[in-house]
């Protein structure tokens, strides 16, 4: 069963024009998909890891229940991957988004903008603080609610790893009622988009900490022979 | 070891919180700076150039929620000699006419490619993010390996932006009769 959901997933409405109809034309990557953009550590400021505090006032804080996510970011031969950025994005703890296009009548949060990056340790590590986001409704022709969910933006060593997908928390019962998250045919790979709570780095009285790794395609050496299968 | 590797998921229609906060309306988030407003730096030699398109869905409707990145070469062929990301840009396209525009440097021959910007595309319904190229139709394209590779001509179009002075018109068509040409790298 394909890892990668597949183009047309007409349960997600949205899919239906956005999708390519024709099979995708393979190639055999070169220097432009074995190479990829790098970001130093002094791009990152003190806060951008915290999105309780980054957009906050002075003094201020993001209202919600306090999480910390963390994890490792690594390739598809379970290899750390260095220095690699990572940007989260999420509504807050009502599920409004900090976005012109976003009408949903749960308020904005004055304090929490929705947004927060970091790069990778020299072993793949990433941590960064948040509030729980909330679920939300969306449009897609019923009743439809995203389980709550944080969308991750990464980086790795080679452009034909670039991957944004999104992180899911553990015993939502929205997982498996959404049709964004059912664009993918293999339970174990929603599975391994589910975020695990991490009772051993959550703090006493302070914030619970939740895990996710995020697999990137194999070693840029072997990416040829580690296709995407979403085609 | 395929098995291992995390699914993608759709940008959605709110990539901008993330990926470009200042288009998204969050002013002052990171110093109000969004990452890849710059693909080269303006001292960068070269022959300096404006890429230009829009992006249309099936029914030839603008996809206003678009992000479009961007990697090339310079103007000597070469990926980010100094390290970094030199080359490499972004752009949310334009909310209502999902137009985009970059300044750039004509990218030089890569061993048998044709000069080409890689581009990947993400929106609301793209579930896996679509890569493609721009090639340039003053350059010599006759011998490139993905070009060939395509059979129909008017397929094999859809890759090459057309030169209108300074400037390079460039649009994507995620499906439909004129739908771009999406690689799988
Ligand atoms: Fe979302």
């Amino acid at each position: 069963m394909s890892l990668q959901p597949q183009a047309l997933t007409p349960d997600y409405r949205s899919s239906r024009l956005r999708s390519p109809s024709h099979k995708l034309l393979s190639l055999a990557p070169g220097a432009g998909e074995l190479t990829g953009p790098t970001f130093g550590h002094d791009l990152i400021g003190p806060n951008d890891n915290n999105l309780i505090i980054n957009y906050a006032a002075p003094g201020q804080a993001a209202i919600g229940e306090q999480i910390m996510v963390h994890g490792h970011l690594l390739d598809g031969n379970a290899r750390p991957v260095s220095n690699a950025l990572l940007e989260f994005w999420q509504a807050n703890a009502g599920g409004r988004y900090r976005h012109k296009k976003d009408g949903y009548l749960s308020p904005l949060d004055p304090n929490f903008g929705g947004c927060g990056r970091t790069i990778t340790d020299a072993d793949g590590y990433y941590s960064f603080r948040t509030v729980r986001p909330g679920p939300y409704p969306w449009p897609n022709g019923g009743n439809d609610w995203r389980p709550a969910h944080i969308h991750f933006s990464c980086f790795g060593v080679g452009w034909a790893q670039r991957l944004i997908t999104q992180m899911y928390f553990e015993g939502d019962p929205h997982i498996p009622l959404c049709p964004i998250v059912q664009t993918i045919a293999d339970p174990q790979a929603i599975d391994s988009l589910t975020a695990r709570l991490d009772m051993a780095h959550t703090e006493p009285m302070n914030f619970r900490a939740f895990r996710f790794d995020v697999i990137l395609r194999g070693k840029v050496s072997t990416l040829f022979e580690n296709k995407l299968e979403g085609n | 070891m395929t098995r291992f590797q995390s699914a993608s998921q759709t940008a959605g229609p709110y990539v901008h919180i993330g990926c470009t906060p200042s288009f998204a309306g969050l002013e002052n988030m990171y110093g109000g700076h969004d990452l890849g407003a710059d693909i080269f730096s303006p001292d960068t030699p070269g022959t300096w150039v404006t890429v230009s398109g829009r992006i249309f869905d099936g029914e030839g409707m603008p996809v206003t929620d678009a992000m479009l990145e961007f990697w090339q070469a310079d103007s000597f062929g070469h990926y980010a000699p100094q390290g970094g990301s030199e080359g490499w840009g972004r752009r949310a396209v334009d909310a209502q006419a999902a137009s985009y525009s970059v300044n750039t440097i004509l990218p030089a021959a890569v061993g048998d490619e044709a000069p080409h910007i890689n581009v990947w595309v993400v929106a609301r319904g793209v579930n896996l993010g679509l890569h493609t190229r721009i090639y340039f139709d003053c350059a010599d394209n006759e011998q490139d390996p993905v070009l060939a590779a395509i059979d129909d001509p008017a397929r094999r179009s859809s890759l090459i932006a057309t030169r209108d002075g300074d400037t390079y018109n460039f649009d994507i068509h995620l499906q439909g009769d004129k739908e771009t040409v999406f690689l799988n790298v």
